[in-house]
């Protein structure tokens, strides 16, 4: 699985002698499509995020690495990352041959010529795959497919069924009423968190003419940076990692914010809480796998894509992270028997409800010609100017 | 010596070694430059040009399609530092953290090194040393983690104060100047506690005999002669405070510092000069600080 | 000085509260290394042996811990070398440029560790083209406990008597000799006390190492990081503390007798 430490070190050594030319230079097939499979190259690195690839590592009944290893002959190494611009500059240095990346990331990718088109034909599991999931603006640019999927889920809203009366059903709770519950709010701590302002103002003022949380002018950015801002006074802590806001939950320090299903469901059972889906909605993401347009282990990466969306590999991994599979067929493999339900997987209705994460682009998404939107850059810079 | 049957024999024998021994033993200078060869070359080369570089990059901006560092020379970034509120904002909030964070865990540091050195016997000291010593081998992180575990609405500060009708600062700024001046204090107590040992008993015994009370002997005697070592531990604190961005994650509620800004402009927004330009605030704070302390000998006693 | 008793009370008490409050996350951190609660609820719900059972049970960790030992080493090896070398330069010569030298040990410890980081993943990529790896991670390591040998080694040598250098030159020895044989058994202690530093802020460093770790190279606090943001994995992340202070003890031990026994 590993190479041997002394092994490692040599060829760290190796690696670190030799220029730069050598090791990004060969084995670029740049935006061309693969038209058929060859043999597998033995090695495959990926990128992803925690318990994506398992390999028994971490706790030895958690493992679909080891099968598709064993089946396939390509030995995986596996970095996992912490937040998608963490995977972005990780993939950047040209050393992963797949990564699984959300779509705040995956048009950077794409714009960037870091990932491949690809031929999915050569991935007969992507035939199953559930059709609201495919050719998406996240996973597909000019007709070509560049990601196939891993699993989705939404930004649900959680809150304390002690503290937070009368029961939620908007995310008003956390924006135009959180100083009832001032310095108990919570908000993930990313820029892509300003779609869940804008969300909000699109159904709430409709006025300011909003039609997709990730495409915002100069103006409608502005307006969700007033309503990020007039929270971030009741916010207690932004989250960024599960335990962060499990703890948090558990121990009455954040009432009511953002959360995932895992998160709902890792909390114990005298921690009153309860998470929904607000009436406007919410965001989400639809994680996506793709090859490095720099690999050199191109067949092994198309098997693993291929791999990771076969039923039984599906259901062990998203079940493992706490998201809903992307197949009807990986159901009946989940360890709980409820596991599809609980994230209402294949819910095409529920599905419609969630705006998956994807990256701001100067060109708007909404299809308006005549303004320039703001860019993921701008949001960055936007949301450091909200926390202060 | 005469034990030693290999050092006399290369008196006579003239092996290559020998020459290039007795050469060296002869030229100071080719010696000095053999001594320095090795470690100025890897700072220089490592770390000197490292930073050098750095500094350049604030000077270049990204490319707004691919999100590549471009060389093009600008100034935009540098003026923002200074134009910007934000930046300000943050900084003056890290530094006032950083200051806090280093007094009290000098004043934390004294009492127990001087207990350590002038008041324990050789048994405790070492126990003490040891004891002081072994919390740096428990993970920076989770000691972070266990703080925020006592930190909460139901954790054991909460606890602790309720009974005096005080309530625990909870995840913010004053948790994490708790929590940071938790994890740099050993490194304070150290060189403190180097420097104490060095004060010879005798001079303190001649002290009192002059008749001088145990606070005067301790302002006039021991303070000047360990004021090095303290500054070399605030270096430490002050230093290690001034670029974390972990623990303010961690027990810091919704805030950022410095060192959260430097994070986000190379990971979130992926725009190293900026990240660069930032990194210039620390880097010019440290030397400041370290040229302010250099006449006190500080730095030989890190 | 003849301390009062009173000072002594209160000194002794004001040296146990500071213990007490440094200990006190250790115990939490140790009581949740027990508890059966994934989230480490406070106060903890029951107790279990499982996540014990689970952390010598994990290749990842063991991995991990592996590749920590050996960055670890490495650093402290090229730190002691370095350090060696420069504390000889600076203590026994007079030159141009000492003092920018001596600052320039100091900096990559003095500089904050984020500051350090970027600018050598800055250096190694960009500049170099070089790709991340195990090696850059030993590089980066080395180059900030240079400074602990150093001064270690330097206050040593501020100490120690000449005479029996220049006597060891006189009858004749080599300057290679009298190295081995006078100057190294001088500053052994310094060596042990400034390599021990040196593997402990290699083995717990977090921040350069983010910055400068290839992919695959994972170190034990990377692990416990990424550990951090799984669900149900953060007791096992109190195992290895628990587990890296208790055998930290040993070292410790040896490291503060040695040195006492050189002092005396």
């Amino acid at each position: 699985m590993k190479l041997s430490k002394a092994k490692g070190l040599v060829v760290a050594v190796a690696v670190s002698l030799a220029l730069a030319g050598c090791s990004s230079g060969s084995g670029n097939n740049g935006g061309t499509m693969l038209d058929k499979l060859g043999a597998n190259e033995k090695t495959l690195t990926l990128l992803g995020w925690p318990g994506y690839a398992e390999d028994g590592s971490t706790d030895k009944t958690v493992d679909w690495v080891t099968p598709f290893e064993k089946e396939t002959g390509c030995q995986v190494t596996f970095k996992p990352y912490g937040t998608s611009d963490e995977a972005l500059s990780l993939f950047k240095t040209g050393q992963y041959d797949a990564i699984a990346a959300s779509g705040d990331a995956t048009l950077r990718l794409v714009a960037g010529g870091y990932v491949q088109p690809l031929n999915t034909a050569l991935i007969p599991s992507y035939a199953n795959v559930y059709s609201f999931l495919k050719n998406r603006a996240w996973n597909t640019v000019d007709k070509k497919s560049y990601g196939v999927p891993h699993g989705y889920g939404a930004n649900l809203l959680m809150y304390n069924t002690d503290v937070v009366k009368p029961a939620p059903t908007s995310w008003s709770v956390v924006f135009d009423g959180a100083s009832a519950y001032k310095g108990k709010v919570t908000a993930y701590d990313s820029p892509i968190y300003i779609a869940d302002a804008a969300l909000y103002l699109m159904k709430h003022k409709p006025e300011l003419g909003i039609t997709n949380p990730y495409s915002l002018d100069k103006d409608q950015l502005a307006e969700a940076v007033d309503l990020l801002k007039a929270q971030r006074a009741n916010v207690g802590e932004y989250w960024s990692d599960y335990l962060k806001s499990i703890q948090s939950f558990e121990t009455g320090n954040t009432v009511v914010g953002t959360t995932w299903q895992v998160i709902k469901n890792s909390m114990s059972t005298k921690s009153h809480t309860e998470a929904i889906l607000p009436t406007e909605g919410a965001t989400g993401w639809s994680d996506s796998w793709m090859i490095s347009s720099s690999t050199k282990h191109v067949n092994c990466a198309y098997k693993w894509l291929d791999y990771i969306d076969s039923p039984k590999a599906n259901a062990a991994a998203t079940e493992y992270f706490g998201e809903a599979p992307v197949t009807q067929d990986a159901c009946q493999y989940a360890s709980d028997k409820a596991f599809c339900d609980t994230y209402h997987a294949g819910d095409e209705a529920y599905a419609a409800q969630i705006w998956y994460w994807t990256t701001p682009i100067s060109t708007c998404l909404d299809g308006r010609k005549d303004v320039k939107c703001t860019d993921y850059a701008a949001w960055t810079k936007a949301w450091q100017d909200i926390k202060g | 010596m005469t034990k030693n049957p290999s050092v006399a024999g290369a008196a006579i024998a003239v092996t290559p070694a020998r020459r290039v021994s007795s050469y060296l033993y002869n030229h100071a200078k080719a010696r000095l430059q053999l001594l320095l060869a090795a470690p100025v070359l890897w700072l220089a080369l490592v770390y000197i040009a490292a930073l050098l570089m750095l500094l350049v990059t604030a000077f270049w901006t990204v490319d707004e399609f691919t999100g590549n560092t471009k060389v093009a020379w600008n100034l935009d970034n540098i003026v923002s530092l200074f134009t910007d509120s934000l930046y300000s904002s943050v900084t003056l909030r890290t530094i006032g953290i950083a200051l806090g964070v280093t007094l009290v865990d000098i004043a934390l540091a004294l009492p127990i090194a001087f207990f350590m050195s002038k008041v324990a016997g050789p048994k405790l000291r070492n126990i003490l040393a040891i004891s002081v010593l072994l919390p740096l081998w428990a993970s920076y992180l989770v000691k972070a983690y266990a703080w925020r575990s006592v930190l909460s609405n139901k954790g054991v500060l909460q606890w602790l104060l309720e009974p005096l009708g005080l309530n625990t600062p909870g995840y913010s700024l004053w948790g994490a100047a708790i929590t940071l001046g938790y994890m740099w204090l050993p490194y304070v107590i150290l060189p403190i506690y180097g420097g104490l040992e060095k004060v010879p008993g005798n001079m303190l015994e001649a002290s009192s005999d002059l008749g001088a009370k145990t606070f005067t002997t301790v302002r006039r005697v021991i303070f000047p002669m360990i004021l090095p070592s303290i500054i070399a531990g605030s270096i430490f604190a002050f230093s290690l405070t001034l670029g974390d961005y972990i623990t303010i994650n961690i027990v810091g509620g919704p805030n950022q510092m410095l060192g959260n800004l430097i994070y986000t402009n190379v990971g979130t927004a992926n725009n190293l000069p900026m990240a660069a330009a930032l990194a210039l605030i620390p880097i010019a704070i440290m030397f400041a600080y370290l040229g302010s302390v250099r006449r006190t000998g500080a730095l030989n006693n890190l | 000085m003849r301390i009062s008793r009173s000072a002594t009370i209160i000194l002794g008490f004001i040296s146990s509260l500071v213990l007490a409050v440094i200990y006190l996350p250790l115990v939490i951190v140790f009581i949740n290394s027990f508890n059966k609660s994934m989230n480490m609820e406070w106060p903890p719900p029951g107790f279990t042996l499982n996540w014990w059972v689970r952390a010598f049970g994990s290749g990842g960790l063991i991995a991990a811990l592996g590749t920590s030992v050996v960055i670890a080493l490495c650093a402290s090896l090229v730190a002691l070398v370095l350090g060696t070398l420069l504390a000889l330069a600076l203590s026994r010569y007079k030159f141009f440029g000492k003092e920018s030298i001596g600052l320039m040990v100091i900096l990559p410890i003095a500089l904050p560790g984020i500051v350090t980081g970027l600018a050598l993943n800055n250096a190694f990529r960009t500049v170099l083209g070089l790709q991340l790896s195990m090696a850059t991670v030993i590089i980066a390591h080395a180059t900030f406990c240079i400074v602990t040998v150093y001064n270690n080694v330097l206050a040593r040598l501020s100490r120690t008597n000449r005479n029996l250098e220049d006597a060891s030159a006189d009858l004749g020895a080599g300057i290679f000799t009298t190295f081995r044989l006078i100057t190294l058994p001088q500053i052994g202690s310094a060596l042990i006390a400034g390599g021990l530093l040196a593997f402990a802020l290699s083995f717990d460093e977090i921040i350069v190492t983010t910055f400068t770790a290839g992919a695959g190279v994972e170190t034990l606090p990377i692990w416990i990081l990424n550990n951090m943001f799984r669900p149900g994995k953060a007791p096992v992340v109190d195992v290895v503390a628990v587990t890296t202070v208790l055998i930290s003890v040993i070292p410790l031990y040896f490291a503060q007798k040695l040195s006492r026994d050189d002092a005396k």
